[in-house]
């Protein structure tokens, strides 16, 4: 069964049957054989009978047709026809369809994709029950960022929430005996589960009542995936034994599969109750007012109240923080934020960045619609004679109109299909890429229902957009001038509107391009930038020692071993110790303040630097130069004076200049006078898109710490370090996990946004070269073609090829120069608003400027040169021989 | 040929409803009975015919099932409608109050002036 007939009997399935197709077939035919009757008995042979009724009856296919207006469902048919001569005039120009659908496909699939991550990101909400109601909460300049005893005090003291939940995120050592691996664990409240209303798959979960002191409630509930991956979807695991920094816990739990924490692209392994903390991290943060340690704080909205009388109420609750507990953070301005993306810290850029994206997405869709408009207003000046005699012998302009949308629709519902097709497979490999190596981040962007519809709107609104061109041109043809003129006779094709279009469309590309080569520009310099270390050649072994179960006065003693040891193996120059490597996803500031001051309340503190805490070789194997003073020695110990080494933006803010810094004394938080003994130049610690910022070195000898992550310098490749490096540390001690990772790799993280911008801008930027291309070929290869006998008599007269060219070409090169230089400058004031996703943008940079041109003029040449050898090489005898 | 008028545009409508008034016919039995009662001198292009009965079908003014015809055939039956008898109504006085003014003005002698 052909579609058509397929589609007909569709169509009469769906209509009542009185009044089908079939219907006043029958209805005619009864007629005819009626007639045939009284012929017959008039005398005539049957056969001579039936063909008399026929004739009598009248033009058939007419009347057939009138019954079916009469009964008012011409529509399924015509359109079918339509349908069908559309597909045969497609058919005889395979190129130019495939052209056409390609082009669209490309272009909504890049418009689905990008709404694709649009609708993950940003519209869909979290797959928890009622997310509508669920806020996050965050302050001031902090993100969420609280104290313990702090976030209590807004749980119990806020009106607006019906229960407020708390939660961090860490990675101790989880062992069932034998097998020790680091699990990403949430710390959460014991009202955690309950607020946010989620019942165990299996077992039981932890709840507030459950809170009775400092690591009062030793369980453990594991995410689904977890159980499924670890225990082999194992029922029994209920109430087994398990350790997490070597201290015992017992598995009480598993969440639904569903669920997978309230961040959106991070998904936990395990879930463990806040007040076991201090067992956890080896440190009391249970206290302590300035250690503001929980992530973040969420939870449903009571019904009846708006964020914003909830912000007003958690500000009265920051005022009377302030009051009772003076030597404390500010907690003032509150917001009301969606938990999913953080709120603002990741929240706002990420919501910026896909905004941008969808625009220029859906400025390569308005450029491919300008392309394929113009494609479709030079078919319809060609075939102005079919038009011409279509309207000669009497059919409707609406009819020839309709006929030309339904090609255009059918184009674009071809290109939406396969658009689509693309974009899924490509969705599905983004929701399963693991971008970062150490961090379990995920991108939920498997294409929904939402993301098909508008992918179906898109097709179908530039198939009206493009279907539209050549419009106003059937509208206006006058069929006889056509017909009187001849083969060269033409619909006077507005040649205005198409060059407008085909401006816009260049202008579009060259911002892309000039957006893309600034954003790749920025990826290059920042590799090479200044980051106030030199990451080659290094391994990062990041080693939690407090969660490995060394506490306090065993830290420096098996710092020391694993140092002495690893500085042994062959091939290590130097190794060291710091807390946290600077550009390594972590933030620990501290404030600190003038030596003259008094009042130490944080709001009143000089500066709130980067805070690093360093075993005395740091600098040699991180490569930081030093500027003056000295570094860190084995006698900088907690038996002599408290020492810093500062940077020179420290220097500048706290200490007053940076050439008299060495041997100037500033203050900690509890009043400690620390004197600077040595200077180092400004880095990049949290991104490479900060500002300057002011950073100190403090020695681990002076402030033990658990946390560590090994510094080790080698000459050759770092990835040789790895395996002898694990080696190592396993020998010493085989309960201990660490990751460990050429330095240059865990960068990945800090240039993770300027390398999926400049993947993005790049991929969109080709997209619209090579619709510039598409667009500036055709309009020179129809200009060629529609002044072929023309340049064939000029050719005749003896014109130089140059002239040939010029006429033949120039109009389209002109275009081309004019596009390219108002996409240029829209692209300079574009990227602009890059800053916050590129290092240093600088548009106005000679060599991006020279790249597009240079792009541009490439495209021109490469669009242009089939036009332009069909130009040159015309015969003109063979030429005036045809006519 | 001679005989034979074409009908005006319009007029075929109402003489389907005049025809069905008088009892419900096939699609061919309204062509025999228009040949009928116009006495033949109407001339119908008999395809014609059908474009005009299912509009009337579709305006509600004739209702139409199908049946068995006096041949033995399958036949679509149409019979009027309340509105169908209504509209006949209507139109047969507006076409009278028509005839007559047309006859009249066509009957005018000069001296009637």
């Amino acid at each position: 069964m052909s579609p058509f007939a397929w589609l007909r009997c569709a169509g009469r399935a769906l209509l009542p049957r009185s009044a089908s197709a079939g219907d006043i077939d029958e209805a005619l035919r009864s007629h005819l054989l009626h007639r045939a009757d009284d012929l017959e008995h008039s005398g005539l042979p049957r056969a001579e009978a039936e063909r008399r009724a026929r004739i009598e009856f009248g033009a058939y296919q007419r009347y057939r047709e009138e019954s079916h207006e009469a009964l008012g469902f011409a529509g399924l048919d015509s359109f079918l026809g339509d349908l069908r001569f559309s597909l045969r005039t497609l058919m005889k120009s395979p190129g130019v369809a495939i052209t056409a659908i390609l082009t669209l496909a490309l272009a909504i699939g890049a418009n689905a994709v990008v709404f694709a991550v649009l609708n993950g990101l940003i519209l869909r909400p979290l797959n928890l029950p009622q997310a509508a109601s669920l806020y996050g909460i965050e302050h001031g300049t902090d993100y969420g960022a609280l104290s313990y005893p702090n976030y209590v005090d807004i749980r119990d003291r806020n009106r607006s929430f019906q229960s407020l939940a708390a939660c961090t995120i860490n990675r101790p050592v989880f062992d069932t005996g034998n097998n020790p691996t680091q699990a990403w664990t949430v710390e959460a409240s014991g009202n955690y589960f309950d607020a946010l209303q989620i019942r165990p798959f299996l077992g039981r979960f932890f709840h507030a009542s459950d809170e009775h002191g400092p690591n009062s409630a030793p369980w453990v509930v594991l995410s689904w995936a977890w159980w499924h991956s670890h225990f082999h979807d194992d029922r029994s695991v209920i109430g087994r034994k398990v350790l997490i920094s070597r201290r015992p816990f017992t598995v009480i739990g598993v969440t639904p599969p569903s669920f997978q924490g309230t961040l959106l692209f991070f998904v936990p392994d395990m879930f463990v109750p806040m007040v076991d903390a201090p067992e956890i991290n080896g440190w009391d943060g249970l206290s302590d007012r300035s250690n503001r340690w929980v992530f973040e704080s969420l939870g449903h909205l009571r019904p009846g109240v708006t964020p914003t009388q909830a912000a007003a109420d958690l500000d009265s609750i920051g005022v009377y923080l302030e009051k009772t507990y003076p030597g404390d953070y500010s907690h003032r301005e509150f917001r009301l934020i969606n938990p999913a993306l953080y709120g603002s810290f990741l929240g706002n850029p990420i919501r910026g960045f896909v905004t941008g994206l969808m625009l220029l997405a859906g400025l390569i869709l308005l450029a491919a619609c300008a392309n394929l408009g113009s494609l479709f207003a030079a078919r319809a000046s060609d075939r102005s004679r079919e038009v011409a005699l279509r309207l000669a012998l009497g059919s409707s302009r609406r009819r020839i109109v309709r006929q030309l949308m339904t090609e255009a629709l059918l184009i674009s519902v071809a290109g939406g299909t396969v658009g689509v097709a693309i974009s899924v497979a490509l969705l599905r490999r983004l929701s399963v890429w693991r971008p970062l190596p150490t961090i379990p981040v995920h991108l939920p962007v498997t294409p929904d229902a939402r993301v098909y519809l508008v992918a179906l709107l898109l097709a179908l609104v530039s198939g009206v957009l493009f279907g539209l061109v050549p419009v106003r041109q059937v509208l206006r043809a006058d069929p006889w001038e056509i017909v009187k003129a001849g083969s060269g006779g033409r619909i006077a094709g507005k040649s205005g509107l198409r060059d407008t279009l085909l401006v816009v469309q260049i202008a579009v590309c060259a911002l892309m391009v000039t957006s893309s080569l600034v954003a790749l520009r920025g990826l290059l310099r920042s590799l090479h930038a200044n980051f106030g270390f030199d990451p080659q050649h290094v391994v990062l072994a990041q080693i939690d020692l407090s969660m490995a179960g060394y506490h306090n006065d065993q830290v420096a003693a098996i710092q020391k071993r694993i140092l002495d040891t690893v500085r042994a193996l062959p091939g290590v120059k130097s190794a060291a110790t710091t807390d946290n490597a600077p550009l390594i996803p972590s933030e620990e500031r501290e404030p600190v303040y003038r030596e003259e001051a008094h009042d130490l309340r944080v709001s009143q503190a000089a500066a709130m630097p980067f805070r690093y805490i360093i075993s005395p070789d740091y600098f040699e194997a991180a490569g930081t130069p030093l500027l003056a003073g000295r570094a860190f020695t084995q006698h900088d110990d907690l038996s002599s004076p408290r020492v810093a080494i500062v940077n020179e933006q420290f220097a500048r803010g706290v200490l007053g200049s940076a050439s008299g810094a060495i041997g100037r004394y500033f203050r900690l938080g509890d009043g400690t006078r620390v004197q600077v003994v040595g200077l180092v130049p400004d880095g990049k610690y949290l991104s490479l898109t900060e500002d300057p910022q002011p950073a100190m070195f403090v020695p681990v000898l002076q402030k033990p710490w658990g946390q560590t992550t090994l510094v080790v310098r080698g000459a050759g490749d770092p990835q040789a370090l790895v395996a002898p490096l694990r080696n190592t540390l396993r020998g010493i001690d085989p309960g201990m996990s660490a990751e460990i990772h050429p330095w240059t790799e865990e960068l990945d993280y800090a240039l993770f946004g300027s390398r999926v911008t400049v993947l993005a801008l790049s991929v969109l930027g080709l997209m619209g070269l090579m619709l510039a291309a598409t667009g500036i070929f055709g309009m020179a290869s129809y200009a060629v073609s529609q002044r072929m006998r023309e340049l064939g008599i000029r050719m005749a007269l003896g014109a130089q090829r140059t002239e040939i060219l010029e006429t033949a070409l120039g109009r389209a090169l002109r275009l081309l120069a004019l596009g390219s230089a108002a996409g240029l400058v829209l692209g300079i004031l574009a990227s602009r608003g890059l800053a916050f996703l590129i290092y240093e943008p600088s548009p106005g940079d000679p060599l991006v400027l020279a790249g597009v041109g240079l792009t541009m003029l490439l495209l021109g040449l490469i669009a242009a040169w089939i036009p332009a050898h069909r130009a040159i090489s015309i015969d003109p005898l063979a030429l005036l021989r045809e006519e | 040929m001679t005989n034979q008028a074409q009908i005006l545009p319009g007029t075929l409508d109402l003489l389907i409803l005049k025809a069905v008034s008088l009892g419900p016919l096939h699609g061919y039995g309204v062509l025999l009975r228009i040949g009928q009662i116009s006495e033949a001198a109407l001339l119908i292009e008999q395809g014609a015919l059908y474009p005009a009965l299912f509009r009337l079908v579709r305006q509600g003014l004739l209702r139409a099932n199908w049946g068995i015809s006096e041949n033995n055939r399958r036949a679509k039956f149409y019979e009027l409608t309340a509105a169908g008898r209504r509209r006949l109504q209507e139109q047969t006085a507006g076409w009278n109050r028509l005839a007559a003014a047309m006859a009249s003005a066509l009957a005018a002698q000069p001296e009637e002036l």
